[in-house]
C-alpha cells in the first residue's frame, strides 16, 4: 500500500474561526506520496477553507499545516512561494487568466520559473494540452472555450511543472461523463505512474470512488469519517451513507449553514430608507 | 490605508531592488501596457486638450480686450497649459480612462481567483501585474501631458489666428518667449506626481475587490473619487510648493 510512503501532507489540530465561528474545528490527518485524498462535505462545510489553508493562502486561528515536511503556517511569503514550486492547484473556475491565451496560460509557470528555450516550452504545452485532450487550442482565449474546457486547461497549467502534489477543487464539476473518466484517469495515471500525490476537493461521488485510495468526510467544521472508498462505502455512519447516497433525508440538516451565518455573522436587518431616515424620525 | 501602503512598499522592492538580484521585470508586458494606458487615450486627451486651449484663448480675448492687452493671449494661454490645466485634465482623462479600466481589471481579475491562482503559481500578483501597469503609467502620463500641452497650444493658435488679428509667427514668438522651461517642467514633475497616484490608487482598488461584480464596480467607483481627490489636492499643494511659496 502506498500509505507506507514518506508523508507529504500533515495537518493537525487546524482550526479557524470567521468571528465567533468555527469553520474548521481542529482538523488533523496526513497524506502519503502515491495516494489521492477525496475530501468531501456537504456545500458550506468548510472544503474550500480546509484547501487554501493547505495551499498556504490563508493562515488558521490554530493548528499547523506541513507540506513537504516544512510548517507553512509560519512562513513569510517568499518562503511560501519556494514551496509553492512544488505543488500545483487546479481551481474551481480554472482561474485561467483572460488576458492570455490557453497555450500562454499553460505556458506561464514555465516562462516564469524555468529557464527552458521557447521551443521546449511550447512542446511541452503541447504534451499538457494533449494530455487533457484539448490538442491544437493554443491560440484560442478563455473567452472563447466552454467551463469544461478551461478547467482542463487549469489542470494542464497545473501539471505545467510536473509537480508533485496536486490540488483539485471541484475538477469534474462541469465535464462531461467520458471527459470526466478521461480526467480521472489522468489523475490514476500520474498518482500511480509518477507517484504524484492528489488531494481531490469533490461533490462527484462517481469520479470520487473512481481515483481515491482515502477519503475524508468533512461535516460541522471536523471530520465525520475517514477512511478507503470501501470502508466508506460500508460505512455505519449514517451520515456518510446520506451522503455518498444522495439523499435528501438524514441526519445531515440541511438549514444548519444558514442558521450558523445569521447566529454568527450578527446580519442586522436594514432599517427602511436607511439609518438617516430614522434619526429624523426620531427628532421629529 | 494599510493596503495601500503596503502596496507602495512591495511597489518599490520590485522596481528598485529585484532587479538587482536577478529578478529583472520583463519589457514586453510594459510595453502593452503603454499602449492600452497612454496610445489609446491618445484621442481623448487631444479633443479635451485642443477644446481647453481654444476656450482658455477666447475667455483670455474676452478679459484682455477691455484693457487693451490682447497682445498677452498667447502667454495666458500657454502659462496656464504648461502649468496647470495640461497635467491636471489630462490627469482627470487618464484617472477616468485608464485608472478605473486598471481598477476594473485587476478587480475581476482578483473575484475570478485569477489572482490567487497567480500566487499559487508563486507568481508575485504586484511583480507580475502591478509593476508593469506602473511603469506603463509613470513614462505615459508625462508623454500624454507634453502631447495635450501641444495640442492646447494649437487650440489656442485656432482661435488667435482665425478669429483675432493674430499671424502664426506673432502667435508662436508670443508664446515661446512667455514662457520659462521651469513651466514646462513644473508640469511635468507634477504628471509624474499625478502618475504615481493615480496608478496606485487604481492597483490597489483592484487588488483588494471583495465580493463578486458589485464588489468590482464600487471599487472602480471608489478608485475613480479617490484619485480625483488625491491629484487635485496634490495638485494644489505642488503650485503651492513650486510658484507660491518660493
Amino acid at each position: 500500500m502506498s500509505t507506507n510512503g514518506e508523508t507529504i501532507i500533515e495537518v493537525e489540530h487546524l482550526v479557524r474561526k470567521f468571528g465567533d465561528r468555527a469553520v474548521l474545528d481542529g482538523i488533523s490527518f496526513n497524506v502519503h506520496r502515491g495516494e489521492t485524498l477525496v475530501i468531501m462535505g456537504g456545500s458550506g462545510c468548510g472544503k474550500s477553507t480546509l484547501l487554501r489553508h493547505m495551499i498556504g493562502s490563508m493562515k488558521p486561528t490554530s493548528g499547523s499545516v506541513k507540506l513537504f515536511g516544512e510548517e507553512i503556517t509560519a512562513m513569510k511569503e517568499r518562503e511560501v512561494e519556494r514551496v509553492r514550486l512544488r505543488f500545483g492547484m487546479l481551481f474551481q473556475s480554472g482561474a485561467l487568466l483572460a488576458s492570455l491565451t490557453v497555450g500562454e496560460n499553460v505556458a506561464l509557470p514555465l516562462l516564469q520559473h524555468t529557464a527552458k528555450s521557447p521551443e521546449e516550452i511550447e512542446q511541452i504545452v503541447k504534451q499538457k494540452l494533449e494530455m487533457v485532450g484539448l490538442t491544437g487550442f493554443e491560440d484560442l482565449t478563455p473567452d472563447e472555450i466552454s467551463g469544461g474546457m478551461k478547467k482542463r486547461v487549469g489542470l494542464a497549467r497545473a501539471l505545467a511543472l510536473d509537480p508533485e502534489l496536486l490540488f483539485s477543487d471541484e475538477p469534474t464539476s462541469g465535464l462531461d461523463p467520458i471527459m470526466t473518466a478521461v480526467v480521472d484517469e489522468l489523475t490514476l495515471k500520474l498518482t500511480h505512474g509518477s507517484h504524484m500525490t492528489a488531494v481531490v476537493v469533490s461533490h462527484d461521488m462517481t469520479s470520487a470512488f473512481r481515483i481515491a485510495t482515502r477519503m475524508i468526510m468533512l461535516g460541522h467544521g471536523s471530520i465525520v469519517a475517514e477512511g478507503t472508498p470501501d470502508e466508506m462505502q460500508n460505512s455505519p455512519n449514517p451520515e456518510v451513507q446520506q451522503f455518498i447516497h444522495g439523499r435528501p433525508d438524514g441526519p445531515i440538516p440541511l438549514n444548519l449553514s444558514q442558521e450558523e451565518h445569521k447566529d454568527h455573522q450578527q446580519v442586522r436587518p436594514r432599517p427602511f430608507l436607511g439609518g438617516r431616515f430614522r434619526f429624523h424620525h426620531k427628532r421629529s | 490605508m494599510k493596503n495601500y501602503i503596503q502596496l507602495n512598499l512591495s511597489l518599490l522592492y520590485w522596481i528598485l531592488i529585484a532587479p538587482f538580484t536577478g529578478q529583472f521585470f520583463k519589457i514586453a508586458p510594459i510595453f502593452r501596457q503603454m499602449v492600452f494606458i497612454g496610445v489609446r487615450a491618445a484621442p481623448m486627451v487631444a479633443l479635451t486638450a485642443f477644446s481647453v486651449g481654444v476656450t482658455l484663448a477666447m475667455q483670455a480675448a474676452h478679459s484682455l480686450e477691455s484693457l487693451g492687452a490682447e497682445m498677452y493671449i498667447p502667454d495666458l494661454v500657454m502659462i496656464t497649459l504648461l502649468r496647470e490645466m495640461g497635467p491636471v485634465l489630462i490627469a482627470v482623462i487618464v484617472i477616468g480612462r485608464s485608472g478605473s479600466a486598471v481598477a476594473a481589471e485587476l478587480g475581476t481579475m482578483k473575484v475570478s481567483e485569477e489572482i490567487e491562482a497567480l500566487q499559487v503559481m508563486a507568481i508575485n500578483p504586484v511583480q507580475f501585474l502591478v509593476v508593469p501597469r506602473f511603469l506603463a503609467m509613470m513614462v505615459m502620463l508625462p508623454a500624454l501631458t507634453i502631447f495635450g500641452n501641444y495640442i492646447g497650444i494649437l487650440g489656442g493658435w485656432a482661435v488667435c489666428t482665425f478669429a483675432l488679428d493674430f499671424n502664426t509667427a506673432g502667435y508662436v514668438l508670443r508664446a515661446l518667449e512667455s514662457a520659462d522651461t521651469w513651466d514646462l517642467y513644473s508640469g511635468m514633475i507634477k504628471s509624474v506626481v499625478f502618475a504615481w497616484i493615480i496608478i496606485t490608487i487604481a492597483c490597489n482598488a483592484g487588488l483588494t475587490v471583495e465580493g463578486g461584480a458589485e464588489g468590482v464596480g464600487q471599487a472602480t467607483t471608489a478608485s475613480v473619487v479617490q484619485a480625483l481627490l488625491a491629484m487635485l489636492v496634490m495638485n494644489a499643494v505642488l503650485t503651492g510648493i513650486f510658484f507660491f511659496a518660493a
